[in-house]
């Protein structure tokens, strides 16, 4: 890690004449899907978005958002990836930079494009060459020591999201301990806590999108 | 074999290969492999018919890039020759994936006139030619890929040894050998006489996974 202070190794310089995008990784069961869906819920009257699902099961995630956001179906494509999750969001991008730019290509003033990533592990990280930012998402029932184990997820993405607080004192989970743990491992880079189930507008998280969209846009 | 070529007919190269089966899922839903000497069966099966075509096309292409036009009809004679429209579906997607690597890896003004979803086996075929290779070197790579690919997703998909694996691949290795030649052999002449056999359960099987509720590689 070093003294090495930046938001992370996401290019500096925003690529203009396309939408955003935004992966959103993490574990199985984090709350993936429901994150994605709670703000294409939130985002979609005020900005232009499509999603990317790289869920195992084919078409569930996609159905799950279709039933969920709102969300036309043509704003949705979902990208098989062969039993490795992990590979299709890093080592090899091409289904997904597929579907990225059909996509783009069927909406061409798109601000926002979300590639949901397959449940995977804490050593997945989305590829500097498939999004601009990355979301990972945890959740409390995990164990409290999951941040501590770190993994390039959990220390350099670019937002950690630890969903699922509400079930903190149901498994036991130490919240501060979590807290204080990612912050030793993330060198600024922020941490939301948040329960989707009982705060479906995820208020902390949609604003954070909404800035890294304008800043895309506007810098 | 020079290394532009180990680096072409390398799996690890980002070319969307990971995602598809070569129809070995489907192969697995019907209950047709379960086990290293079935799935040797399977890919024998496939080489003969699948990959023969496949490598004769690459052959060809090979044989014709220089010239850097006139695709279209050995386009034509590759959806010919894939009646499953499925099956043509993925041998563009991978053609559009390989398209990609190599116009970052080996840019040159060849690939230009290929179009925007080639078949796999012709751009194969054009960038074996743009790296020095041999109408003989694409053949091969392609009968490789034909079982390579397969194989490998038998390993992910029914968790079968990868040495038991390895070794059913070796002892192909003879037919891969004269896959390959059979195939440059028609890589100078007439397209039309190009080999057109077909594997008629593996056409209905690639038809079939388009409508599985579960599937975890595209093709």
């Amino acid at each position: 890690m070093g003294g090495y202070h930046g938001p992370d190794q996401h290019h500096a310089a925003p690529k203009h004449g396309r939408a955003l995008r935004l992966g959103i990784g993490g574990p199985v069961g984090s709350g993936k899907t429901a994150l994605t869906a709670a703000l294409c819920r939130v985002l979609k009257d005020e900005l232009r978005l499509a999603v990317v699902t790289n869920d195992i099961y084919t078409t569930e995630d996609a159905d799950f958002l279709r039933r969920n956001a709102v969300l036309a179906d043509d704003r949705i494509l979902a990208v098989r990836t062969g039993c490795c999750p992990h590979t299709a969001i890093r080592d090899d991008i091409s289904a997904n930079l597929d579907a990225v730019e059909e996509l783009e290509h069927r909406f061409e003033d798109l601000e926002l494009v979300i590639v949901e990533s397959g449940g995977d592990n804490l050593t997945a990280t989305f590829s500097q060459g498939l999004v601009d930012r990355q979301i990972f998402v945890l959740d409390v029932s995990g164990g409290d020591k999951v941040p501590r184990k770190g993994g390039p997820g959990v220390t350099s993405s670019d937002l950690l999201v630890i969903n699922k607080t509400d079930l903190a004192p149901m498994v036991g989970a130490d919240l501060g301990v979590m807290d204080r743990d990612s912050a030793k491992v993330r060198e600024g880079r922020p941490v939301v806590f948040s329960s989707v189930r009982e705060e479906p507008e995820v208020p902390k998280i949609a604003d954070w999108v909404r800035g890294l969209v304008h800043e895309f846009q506007h810098h | 074999m020079n290394a532009h070529l180990l680096m072409l007919s390398d799996s690890r190269l980002p070319a969307g290969g990971h995602a598809h089966s070569g129809g070995l899922e489907p192969a697995v839903t019907a209950g047709a492999v379960k086990t290293v000497p079935d799935l040797a069966g399977f890919l024998a099966g496939r080489l003969w018919t699948t990959g023969l075509v496949t490598a004769a096309i690459a052959a060809a292409a090979c044989h014709h890039a220089p010239g850097g036009s006139g695709w279209e009809l050995l386009d034509a004679e590759a959806d010919a020759r894939t009646p499953s429209p499925a099956q043509r579906t993925a041998s563009r997607a991978q053609g559009r994936a390989l398209l990609r690597a190599a116009r970052r890896t080996w840019p040159d003004p060849l690939l230009d006139g290929l179009g925007r979803l080639p078949h796999q086996p012709v751009v194969l075929g054009a960038v074996t030619r743009l790296v020095g290779g041999s109408v003989l070197d694409a053949a091969g790579i392609a009968a490789y890929q034909s079982v390579g690919g397969p194989a490998s997703a038998a390993v992910r998909l029914l968790g079968l040894d990868p040495l038991g694996v390895q070794r059913a691949l070796a002892d192909l290795a003879g037919d891969i050998d004269d896959v390959a030649r059979e195939a440059a052999a028609c890589a100078a002449g007439d397209w039309s006489a190009l080999p057109c056999v077909s594997a008629p359960a593996l056409d209905l099987w690639a038809e079939e996974h388009l409508r599985a509720d579960l599937r975890l590689f595209e093709s």
